[in-house]
């Protein structure tokens, strides 16, 4: 779906807007440009001079702290100029159209956006709208995609276990709003594992869940039994509310990652999140902190994996690639 | 032609000079450092051979090309490596064929962002002329003019050969 | 109010069982014979349409004109002009216009307007609540006699069942018929979609199936209590189309119409987030759109319309979930309508018959038909006659249509309304 819009005629990714479409070679490049650019944050001068003269517009409609900093800090890595927006959801009812606000952006020479919008599609829609030369990458839209999440994640489960062929892959939790639960889902399956679980109950998961790959899990005992890799996704307050669950007590007890939760687990399996972490409620102090977890390396990588979507999404659109 | 491109001897003959021009330099203490690819191959075989205390240095100047905004990125993971401080150090920068010069401000552009060097040298295979920035080569294993046509081309890590190549322009994405 | 001889066309009359080539005559804006010209008629305007179809003007259940209150979306004479065009010569309005159709001064502002305009005949429809707001009664009876054919709440919920009965029942005192489009509003809250693979895919709030299943269910049973004619509009999923056949079997004389796009269009054409495709009820499955076509096949059906809801640009340019929903359809409806012919599913009688006697017998009036002494209201269009839906040349101001690109072989050519050449094809500009 998202393919042809997103990689052009030459295989070079234009946009990265979605992890689905995307094929193996393609996120294994991904990481390996990732990796190239691991290295960069122990320098003294940690810049490298591949995007000056470029302009990359944060394009935040929803509020986030963290993820428009690490994309601050990726391009300006990269020695990027960097423009921030956030745009408060109340003031885009009543003002502003997302395509006015596009347009205003290209007149000021912007080269890319990175978009992070509540509205599934978002990013889509301005791939769409946006003028020729400018890529677009997706850092969340809706329910939908959060491929950048995704990236990360795969990058530090390669770092860490090698080869994905031969793991066992349990995601737990809010399933059916996660838009980084969908991206990774996508992920998992395109670099091929043995199989991908979620775990959670049945008003957290998407209708048909089992189309998008996966096999379904209600008890976390059963679901995490001889996996490789734990995944843990963040739960929203709101849906703590009681219309879709109970109690976080509840939500902790039945899916909560503890030791005892994790007993079944192989011995050497590492355990995810991609924060911020809500200790007592996805996991207990002593898994977020512990041996198995990898929780901060996912933060680190999540500035590498930044730096190479946008070098790679820029060199696509640049002199000769731009015919 | 052939004879004139023994990777080998060039090599040996490289060697030689550059051992020379370390103990007239008066450069105390020198680190070395190669410029992937070929440069690093080149460094490879100098550095056990002439007596540096610190391990070899590896640069990747893939990040620094002065054409990415006309041929893009390429994802090779090869990063940078320089096991020793960069700041009040004389540094022997190697490469395979000196050609523009540019591939070489690109590393001079690198090694400033690792910290401030006492000094640089440059010690190349092959000096083929055709110089488009104001760089010199401290030490050659040999000077060639060549035509702007015609290329020279190292292959490695083993063996090392050198290629004589004709062709009409760079190849796009060739380091100069 | 020419004297017309419309002469070698085959006249396809579905509520009067004609399909023939045969001549028509026309005088003083009524049919006044088939086959052969009456005593001493003398045409004054003589049309040849030797292998073209002539059939009754189309009835069209649902076409949003948009004024009062809409006008930068259209207005009554650009969609009056796009229905002509159609081979539409009679429409309802719905009440969704600003100020609501709750008082007998915006419906007859809209039927004078159309009056005016003189290329359509517009019988508006009342709201059933006031303001739409599923609060209090509207004032049905002054309605009716404002010349509304019917009242509906249109997807506006009526979350008190209590109030739902009490406005059936009051509308059955009057003789109404309630046109009821069947929703359970907790369960469709914010959806944009069908609820299903695609919606989990894409990562959009979804519609279930399930919403419009117990929208009819309790829908019918209030019908059945209260004896109010009721119209079932917009039907969308399998299980709704069942239990309408069942209420029927059971003798609850309730009748229901399709959209023509969801005879074609299913969840797959979201699949790229597209705009166009956005319609209220969602597209569904490609099972729910199968059981709608053999429902129109069968008759469980009674009438496809165009469900038309033009828009400005803006409306449909932003991520889909913030678009608003709706198809400038008025101009694709005959030609989706026959392609059920083409896929052999009904012949075209039968098709025709959706789209005239079908719709008109829902409003209970005398339009539909081609009997002599009915008004001359005539659609002719040629079958084969191919042509390409472009947007930028519809004549509808909404240029909002996911059928872009479709090339369709019937055109309509000539419109006549009580007689008058409303449009024809290939008149100069």
């Amino acid at each position: 779906m998202s393919a042809a819009l997103q990689v052009d005629a030459a295989g070079r990714l234009r946009h990265f807007l979605d992890v689905e479409g995307l094929k193996r070679q393609q996120l294994v490049e991904i990481m390996d440009t990732a990796e190239s650019f691991a290295g960069v944050a122990d320098r003294s001068v940690k810049k490298v001079p591949l995007l000056r003269g470029m302009t990359v517009v944060n394009l935040f409609f929803e509020p986030s702290t963290r993820t428009r900093t690490t994309f601050e800090l990726a391009a300006k890595r990269l020695s990027a100029d960097v423009l921030n927006l956030n745009v408060s959801t109340s003031a885009t009812t009543k003002g502003e159209s997302l395509l006015d606000t596009l347009r205003n952006l290209e007149a000021m020479h912007a080269d890319m956006f990175v978009v992070r919008h509540a509205a599934s599609g978002a990013a889509h829609f301005v791939a769409r709208h946006a003028a020729p030369h400018v890529g677009v990458i997706n850092a969340g839209d809706g329910c939908h995609a959060h491929p950048t999440q995704a990236m990360l994640d795969m990058f530090t489960i390669r770092r860490v276990k090698g080869e994905f062929t031969p793991l066992t892959v349990a995601i737990v939790g809010d399933i059916l709003h996660s838009r980084v639960a969908r991206s990774q889902i996508h992920a998992l399956n395109t670099l091929g594992v043995r199989s991908v679980r979620v775990i959670a109950p049945k008003t957290l998961l998407p209708p048909r869940v089992e189309q998008l790959g996966v096999e379904v899990h209600h008890d976390i005992a059963a679901g995490v039994r001889d996996a490789d890799v734990i995944i843990t996704l963040r739960l929203q307050r709101e849906r703590m509310d009681g219309r879709l669950l109970p109690s976080k007590h509840e939500y902790f007890q039945r899916y909560g990652l503890t030791e005892a939760a994790l007993a079944s687990a192989r011995a050497d399996a590492i355990v995810m999140h991609p924060g911020p972490i809500n200790r007592g409620v996805e996991l207990d102090s002593g898994t977020a902190d512990g041996p198995r977890s990898v929780i901060l390396q996912q933060v680190t990588h999540g500035i590498a994996i930044r730096m190479a979507v946008i070098s790679m999404v820029m060199a696509s659109h640049t002199g000769a690639a731009a015919s | 032609m052939s004879a004139a491109l023994d990777a080998d001897a060039l090599l040996e003959q490289l060697a030689t000079g550059l051992g020379q021009w370390l103990a007239a330099c008066r450069r105390p203490d020198p680190v070395m450092v190669g410029i992937h690819t070929g440069g690093a191959w080149i460094a490879e075989r100098l550095h056990p051979r002439l007596g540096f205390r610190e391990p070899l240095g590896r640069l990747d100047i893939n990040f620094y090309r002065d054409d990415f905004t006309r041929i893009g990125l390429h994802p090779q993971v090869r990063p940078t490596r320089l096991p020793f401080e960069i700041d009040g150090r004389h540094i022997v920068l190697v490469d395979d064929i000196l050609h523009t010069g540019r591939t070489v401000r690109a590393a001079l552009n690198e090694l400033f962002d690792y910290g401030r060097p006492a000094s640089v040298a440059l010690a190349v295979l092959i000096d083929r002329g055709g110089r488009e920035l104001p760089i010199a080569a401290a030490v050659a294993g040999t000077t060639l003019a060549l035509p702007p046509e015609h290329h020279v081309k190292l292959t490695g890590p083993e063996p090392l050969a050198l290629a004589y190549v004709e062709r009409g322009g760079g190849r796009e994405g060739e380091r100069p | 109010m020419s004297r017309w001889r419309i002469t070698g066309g085959r006249v396809i009359d579905p509520a009067a069982g004609v399909d023939r080539i045969t001549d028509l005559y026309l005088a003083d804006g009524l049919v006044v014979a088939l086959d052969t010209a009456p005593d001493g008629f003398e045409a004054e305007r003589e049309l040849d349409v030797t292998g073209q179809v002539v059939c009754p003007g189309l009835v069209d259940l649902s076409a949003c004109l948009r004024e009062p209150g809409h006008e930068h979306k259209a207005s009554i004479a650009s969609e009056a002009a796009a229905a002509a065009a159609s081979g539409v010569t009679t429409l309802c309005c719905p009440p969704d216009t600003d100020p609501v159709i709750d008082t007998p001064a915006v419906a007859d502002l809209i039927t004078h307007r159309a009056a005016g305009v003189g290329l359509v005949r517009v019988h508006p429809l009342g709201a059933l609540t006031q303001g739409l707001g599923g609060e209090r009664l509207s004032e049905m009876a002054a309605l009716k006699a404002a010349g509304c054919a019917g009242v509906t709440n249109l997807l506006h919920p009526i979350r008190d069942t209590q109030l739902l009965r009490h406005a059936l029942a009051y509308a059955a005192t009057f003789d109404l018929t309630v046109f009821l489009h069947p929703d359970e509003p907790w369960l469709r809250a914010s959806g944009c979609v069908h609820e299903g693979e695609v919606s989990a895919r894409l990562g959009l709030t979804g519609i279930p199936a399930v919403a419009e299943t117990i929208g009819v269910a309790r829908d019918l049973a209030l019908v059945a209590h209260t004896g109010v004619r009721a119209h079932f509009c917009r039907l969308s999923t399998a299980a709704a189309v069942r239990l309408v056949a069942a209420a029927r079997a059971e003798g609850l004389p309730v009748t229901a119409d399709v959209s023509a796009h969801q005879l074609h269009l299913t969840e797959i054409d979201v699949s790229d987030y597209d705009s166009l495709c956005h319609v209220l009820p969602p597209l569904r499955t490609q099972r729910d759109r199968d059981a709608l076509r053999a429902a129109v096949a069968d008759g469980t059906v009674d009438a496809i319309c165009s469900d038309h809801q033009p828009h400005e640009a803006e409306a449909k340019l932003a991520p889909l979930a913030e678009t608003e929903p709706g198809i400038s359809a008025l101009e694709t409806l005959l030609p989706l309508a026959l392609r059920l012919v083409d896929d052999g599913l009904l012949d075209l009688p039968t098709a025709l018959a959706r789209l005239t006697c079908g719709p008109a017998a829902v409003l209970g009036g005398t339009a539909g038909t081609l009997h002599p002494g009915r008004a001359a209201d005539i659609c002719i269009f040629a079958p084969d006659r191919p042509w390409q839906v472009d947007p930028a040349r519809l004549r509808s101001r909404g240029r909002n249509t996911p059928f872009a690109g479709w090339e369709f072989a019937p055109r309509v050519t000539h419109t006549l309304l009580g007689g008058e050449l409303v449009f024809r094809l290939d008149a100069p500009a």
